[in-house]
């Protein structure tokens, strides 16, 4: 059972990793136009080179 | 959901349109030195070509920095300072998107996001924090003992209190709000639940006992949450939707003044002031015309079809739209004294009468959080006097407020609202009002008011015959040099015949009699019967006559006739409503003949003509009073009261701003087929939220009777959430 002291913090850790990534999405503005974005991925224009 | 009081203030803009173009009227006076982004509405994007198309021409034009399409929003904000909307929009439009400005200012966008994302955001934790104890409660669940599940309890604990601390708080606040106006609302129990399940759970793990509630209490926060933002997202695309309606239309009058003309808010108008009114705009304020003539559609204001020939000396009232030549008029009256402001008192005052709507998720509510206490204390008392233990009768009463509460109800309603709302928008249709919907399931008779609701108000020529066939060149030629609706569908109706505009010389319009032009010799007229010679007669239909010259016995002047065009989908919807067993009416302000003629049409058996704004209010109060809940479907001012005055309402975009502040719902297109399929649609959401009410109800039945035995434990506290919570939500979804 000794494991558990290392498995737990692991899991716990990979947990708030998980939540820092969405609080930082969420900040980033990236729920504010979900519909655009889904057709967004269909154009071609940055294709080449991203967008400056 | 319960806390619709909580939410009272931005569910509607104002019980009065006026009230809100007022200050909107300042905040753009004000705000006009262009320091922040330009956002234009584009209602035609719809896909990722549309985006690159609108963003490429946008970027490349000088003195754009940047500009994002939000497909969402159905906007762009464009990031170009110093520039004025005025010269983007020829830009888009010249690609072929139709664009509007819009005015930031009024948008207030920027607040909206910051809740959306708060919600969000504690969406966001709660979820987090419910999956790490989900994997220790399995531990427990499948048989941790002692120091092992103490240890595993005392974890949950510290990353459940923090949690429930903080994704809480929207519940908490709003239970706090309820009870200090002396209330139950549907957060009371949810944070009396919340709030007691950690409160026993840290004992029960202090005293290393079996059960802890941590799992639960998060849970709870989550599913809530989810519906809490479910409503939040219908409230803000509605709010939305209204605000966008307001920000369209910015109010503005040129005042003549020795200087030149002056652009004046309308608010700051006075009574004596002199302002110039284009051919085409909507006249500001009441007054008298001073210089110049022209023609005047009092449609929107009275109903009546036909326009009006408008000469110096003639009283113009708000609202009224002027057609063909530019004028120049002496304000009389202005904000308060308008014939505007005398229709808003009308709607405040219909407004007042028609009372505060229940939702269905408010009835439920009130029945459901007494009973919820009662039982939970009920449960309390039995285990304590049974058996003296304090903290065993604790236990349970924590488990039955747990296993009650309203998850699926929470959900239940929202995820209806937004399915419905979701498929009503993408057939043109705004909800501005956050019960429409269930009203609008309720309806038992349809009223529409005919001039630019069951008609365009555009009109249309009845037949080509009257003009030989020789003369039609000359007749577009004419029609085509004129800006008034007759003229226009005439040139239509002729170059659908294929016909070629004849070259005429000295093209000249006489507003407010016609247009005349010289050909081989000969002058030619279009216009009005007394400007040619000729008598009107009998005024059913609009007319307009054309006169060839005094050659051969041409001379006579040929009778043109108009009628109003059918709204494209009026026939079919009035016949699906009928079909339905609803009644419907016709009231109309315009002339008897022209409205019997429609009704006739349509099938429609009660229409009543002439009737003025005061009697259409008064004709849906009647209604009212013998027990049947009115939709009412206008668009002009003079329906404004009776919009309000319903049980519900509808106006098409194409209706006066205060007649769609007024209404509940606005239709987006100009096909009007989509009432009728609302009125269904509406009735089959009514449906599934009394299913979700039955399901959750189902859940309660078979698990509340196990919670007060005292067997409840926190795994079936979890099914029975998450169970309920996911079959509501699919159910729901069945709604597409």
């Amino acid at each position: 059972m000794e494991i558990l002291g290392l498995l737990i913090p692991v899991s716990l850790g990979l947990g708030g990793l998980g939540l820092l990534a969405f609080i930082w999405s969420l900040r980033g503005r990236q729920y504010d136009d979900p519909k655009g974005d889904a057709e967004r991925i269909l154009s071609s224009e940055w294709d080449d080179r991203p967008k400056p | 959901m319960s806390d619709a009081a909580l939410h009272d203030h931005d569910a509607r803009l104002s019980a009065c349109p006026a009230c809100d173009a007022a200050p909107l009227a300042q905040r753009i006076a004000a705000g006009g030195g262009g320091q922040e982004d330009i956002v234009l509405s584009l209602p035609t994007i719809h896909c990722a070509t549309c985006i690159t198309d609108v963003e490429r021409v946008l970027n490349r034009h000088p003195g754009v920095r940047d500009a994002r399409v939000n497909l969402t929003l159905r906007r762009v904000t464009v990031d170009a300072p110093g520039m004025s909307a005025e010269e983007l929009i020829p830009v888009v439009e010249g690609i072929g998107y139709e664009a509007h400005e819009l005015d930031p200012a009024a948008l207030s966008a920027s607040a909206a996001d910051r809740q959306g994302r708060d919600i969000l955001m504690r969406i966001g934790v709660s979820g987090f924090a419910m999956m790490n104890i989900m994997i220790l409660s399995v531990a427990v669940w499948s048989g941790a003992e002692a120091a092992t599940r103490d240890m595993f309890h005392w974890i949950s604990g510290a990353i459940a209190l923090p949690t429930v601390a903080f994704a809480g708080q929207p519940f908490f606040a709003s239970a706090w709000r309820a009870l200090r106006h002396g209330r139950l609302g549907m957060d009371v129990p949810i944070s009396l639940a919340l709030v007691l399940a950690s409160a026993i759970s840290v004992y029960e793990t202090a005293q290393s006992g079996h059960h802890a509630y941590f799992d639960a209490a998060v849970m709870l926060c989550f599913f809530l949450l989810i519906g809490r933002y479910l409503d939040y997202r219908t409230r803000a695309v509605a709010r939305s939707a209204a605000e966008e309606l307001t920000a369209l239309e910015v109010p503005r009058a040129f005042r003549v003044t020795a200087a030149g003309d002056e652009p004046v808010p309308v608010a700051e108008l006075r009574p004596g002031d002199l302002i110039r009114i284009r051919p085409g705009a909507r006249i500001p304020a009441d007054g008298e015309i001073a210089e110049g003539s022209s023609e005047i559609d009092r449609s929107l204001l009275t109903g009546e079809s036909i326009p009006v020939p408008a000469r110096p000396g003639v009283a113009l009232s708000a609202g009224e739209v002027n057609l063909t030549g530019p004028l120049v008029m002496r304000v009389t009256a202005a904000g308060r004294d308008s014939s505007l402001a005398r229709l808003t008192a009308l709607v405040a005052a219909a407004e007042s009468a028609r009372g505060h709507y229940t939702g269905l998720a408010d009835r439920a509510s009130r029945l459901y959080s007494p009973l919820v206490h009662l039982l939970a204390f009920c449960s309390f008392l039995g285990w304590y006097f049974a058996t003296h233990d304090l903290r065993l009768a604790v236990n349970v009463a924590a488990a039955v407020l747990i296993i009650t509460c309203p998850c699926a109800l929470g959900l239940a309603v929202p995820a209806v609202v937004t399915a419905a709302s979701g498929r009503l928008f993408r057939r043109g249709m705004l909800i501005k009002d956050g019960t429409a919907l269930e009203r609008l399931a309720e309806v038992d008779a349809v009223v529409f008011d005919k001039t630019g609701t069951l008609t365009m108000g555009v009109p249309q020529l009845v037949s080509l015959d009257p003009i030989p066939v020789a003369a039609r060149p000359l007749a577009l030629a004419l029609a085509q040099g004129s800006g008034h609706p007759l003229s226009q569908a005439l040139a239509q109706a002729l170059r659908e015949a294929g016909t070629e505009p004849a070259a005429l010389q000295d093209l000249r319009e006489v507003p407010g009699y016609g247009i005349a032009g010289i050909w081989q010799g000969r002058e030619l007229r279009l216009g009005r019967a007394d400007w040619l010679g000729a008598r009107h007669g009998e005024a059913t239909l609009s007319a307009s006559w054309l006169s060839l010259g005094d050659e051969g016995g041409q001379g006579a002047p040929i009778r043109l006739e108009f009628s109003d065009r059918l709204r494209p989908g009026a026939e079919a919807c009035v016949a699906r409503i009928l079909a339905s067993g609803r009644r419907v009416m016709l009231l109309s302000g315009d002339a008897a003949p022209v409205v019997r003629d429609l009704a006739q049409r349509l099938g429609i058996v009660e229409w009543r003509a002439g009737v003025t704004p005061v009697e259409k209010a008064e004709a849906l109060r009647q209604l009212r009073q013998e027990g049947l809940h009115a939709l009412m479907v206008g668009d002009g001012l003079n329906d404004t009261a009776a919009l309000t005055e319903a049980h519900v309402s509808i106006s098409p975009a194409s209706a006066l701003d205060a007649a769609r502040t007024a209404s509940d719902m606005v239709l987006m297109g100009s096909d009007l087929a989509p009432v009728a399929e609302a009125l269904e649609l509406a009735r089959g959401a009514r449906a599934r939220i009394k299913e979700n009410f039955a399901i959750s109800l189902i859940y309660n039945i078979v698990a509340v009777p196990v919670a007060i035995a005292g067997f409840a434990t926190p795994l079936m506290a979890a099914l029975a959430m998450s169970l309920s919570s996911i079959s509501v939500t699919l159910n729901a979804l069945r709604l597409r």
